[in-house]
């Protein structure tokens, strides 16, 4: 075995984003997630029961499903990523993995785009099935495009993904992991103008709502639901929901750290 | 595994290749200082680790040997002093592909097969490489640790031994210079752990690889060429085992370390009492 490559020679650039290694990873998620058909299932399946409920818990009322209904293609995604990536990114850290890939020469941007490329091409797969079933069967009404409707779901599971990574270095078990998820998400929830429009409420939770992205992803959906064409407030909403997934992403990649104690 | 001879290796002249490079050490520590909290986990440590040679790590649980492999690894903080490693700071970038490293615990991930693991860790190493050179280097490091059988079970569907070997395959991807492998034979049966200790010999003189072996089982220890004695996070000894034994004037590295330990520990009360 003497013949051994001069593995060194080779140039294995490290720093800012290297294109094969963030495909790697992104391939590398999908095939562990290959593993666990359960869990493409069930996060395939949920969201599009949970329409055909909804659709008939409000059998009486049309324009009520048509307002929920568009709301939830948005927040499905985020929920479902936010899950899957918090839980995903602590078995990473217990695992030793996350200390094996940070002492080789994987930047943290190539794994945080991997995590979001490969989670982002599942969002699409759950989303494209959840806005069809609605859109075709369900009988909801959307007077925009229903692409813009599947852009903002994408948007939504990469904050929702962003958004897990970040949370994840702050849970020491699965446990913690999946109470941050009442903790981050509920709040959003409630605040989003799901259950009632957001210029109902006290001042101080109005104001608190604006702050929060995933007001910004329902008002998108809103918007979509209304008008024809992409109005002004559509690409607002969709830049805020967009730069918040980003500026969150920047915060994992942050608290990704090569030298631990 | 590699099996050139049934005998389990003795650590006999190192083929290591001092010419090499530019003649320094494998690892120099000078006043290395790790500090975890409260504790101050390695006090003021000077040592070197030499090219090509195996060098034992040895000590109790809880001494600070795991802390040492990750300062020269470069995942520890609050590092303080020197560590050179491979003639460059260590946690420096370009060590990063030199460097195979196996935590105690084996870092992979259970829900891939060993072969999609390897195939995985050698995309992030070397993505320029050709996959066909890929694919030839993972399936050497398979055959080296012997799972060829076992290249398509699930990572997590293996036994104990069988994962922490596919952890240690995935250091052995792309040949790199040193290896530093923490308590890698650990619940490893018998006939398991004379195989490895055979490879590590293999790697060292065929492949002029150095590496730094944790262990707290004080026969292994006989297996190497230099060893490290730790004990509370300082260095009780840094010599081969040879000459460990004849100058504590004992019959085995376990009772030349169980000497020094006394000694030290009578020093520290001496120490304590003109205080």
């Amino acid at each position: 075995m003497s013949t051994t490559h001069p593995a060194t020679t080779t140039p294995t650039p490290t720093g800012a984003l290297n294109l094969s290694r963030t495909t790697a990873t992104a391939a590398r998620v999908l095939r562990q997630l290959r593993h666990d058909p359960r869990t493409i299932a069930l996060m395939l399946l949920i969201p599009c029961l949970m329409l055909l409920l909804l659709r008939y818990v409000f059998d009486g009322s049309p324009r009520t499903f048509d307002n929920i209904g568009a709301s939830l293609l948005g927040i499905f995604p985020l929920i479902t990523m936010f899950l899957v990536t918090s839980i995903a990114t602590l078995r990473e850290r217990t695992s030793g993995t996350l200390e094996r890939l940070l002492a080789m020469p994987l930047g943290k941007g190539d794994l945080i785009a991997g995590y979001a490329l490969a989670f982002g091409a599942l969002a699409i797969v759950q989303s494209a099935l959840a806005t069809g079933l609605a859109v075709w069967f369900l009988g909801l009404d959307v007077t925009g495009s229903p692409w813009l409707l599947l852009l903002v779901a994408l948007l939504d599971a990469l904050l929702g993904t962003a958004l897990g990574l970040f949370v994840s270095a702050f849970a020491a078990s699965e446990f913690q992991a999946v109470q941050f998820m009442p903790a981050v998400i509920f709040p959003q929830l409630l605040l989003c103008g799901l259950f009632t429009a957001r210029e109902n409420m006290h001042p101080v939770l109005e104001a608190v709502s604006d702050a929060l992205p995933m007001s910004y992803a329902v008002d998108g959906m809103n918007e979509v639901l209304r008008h024809t064409d992409m109005t002004a407030a559509f690409v607002r909403d969709a830049l805020i929901v967009a730069g918040c997934a980003l500026l969150v992403l920047g915060l994992g990649a942050a608290t990704l750290r090569r030298r631990t104690a | 595994m590699m099996n050139y001879s049934s005998e389990p290796p003795r650590p006999d002249t190192p083929h290591g290749d001092e010419g090499r490079a530019d003649g320094t050490p494998a690892v120099r520590a000078r006043d290395l200082t790790v500090v975890r909290g409260p504790r101050t986990v390695l006090r003021g440590l000077d040592f070197t680790v030499p090219r090509g040679q195996v060098t034992g790590l040895l000590g109790p649980s809880g001494c600070g040997k795991s802390t040492l492999m990750r300062a020269v690894v470069g995942t520890q903080a609050k590092v303080t002093g020197t560590l050179d490693v491979l003639g460059l700071p260590a946690g420096h970038p370009t060590l990063r592909t030199r460097i195979g490293y196996v935590t105690q615990a084996p870092s992979v991930y259970d829900d891939l097969t060993a072969r999609q693991n390897l195939d995985y860790f050698a995309a992030i190493l070397h993505p320029g490489r050709a996959s066909a050179d890929r694919r030839q280097d993972v399936e050497r490091v398979l055959a080296d640790v012997d799972l060829t059988t076992h290249a398509d079970a699930l990572a997590g569907n293996l036994s104990g031994g069988q994962r922490s070997r596919v952890s240690l395959a995935v250091a052995l991807l792309g040949t790199p210079e040193l290896l530093v492998l923490d308590e890698p034979t650990v619940g490893l049966d018998p006939v398991l752990r004379r195989d490895l200790w055979q490879l590590f010999h293999t790697l060292a003189a065929e492949r002029g690889t150095t590496l730094l072996i944790s262990s707290h089982v004080m026969d292994e220890a006989e297996r190497c060429h230099r060893l490290l004695l730790m004990r509370a996070g300082e260095i009780l000894a840094d010599d081969t085992p040879d000459a460990l034994r004849t100058r504590t004037g004992s019959e085995t590295v376990e009772a030349a370390f169980l000497h020094l330990v006394d000694a030290a520990t009578a020093a520290g009360r001496t120490k304590e009492t003109t205080r």
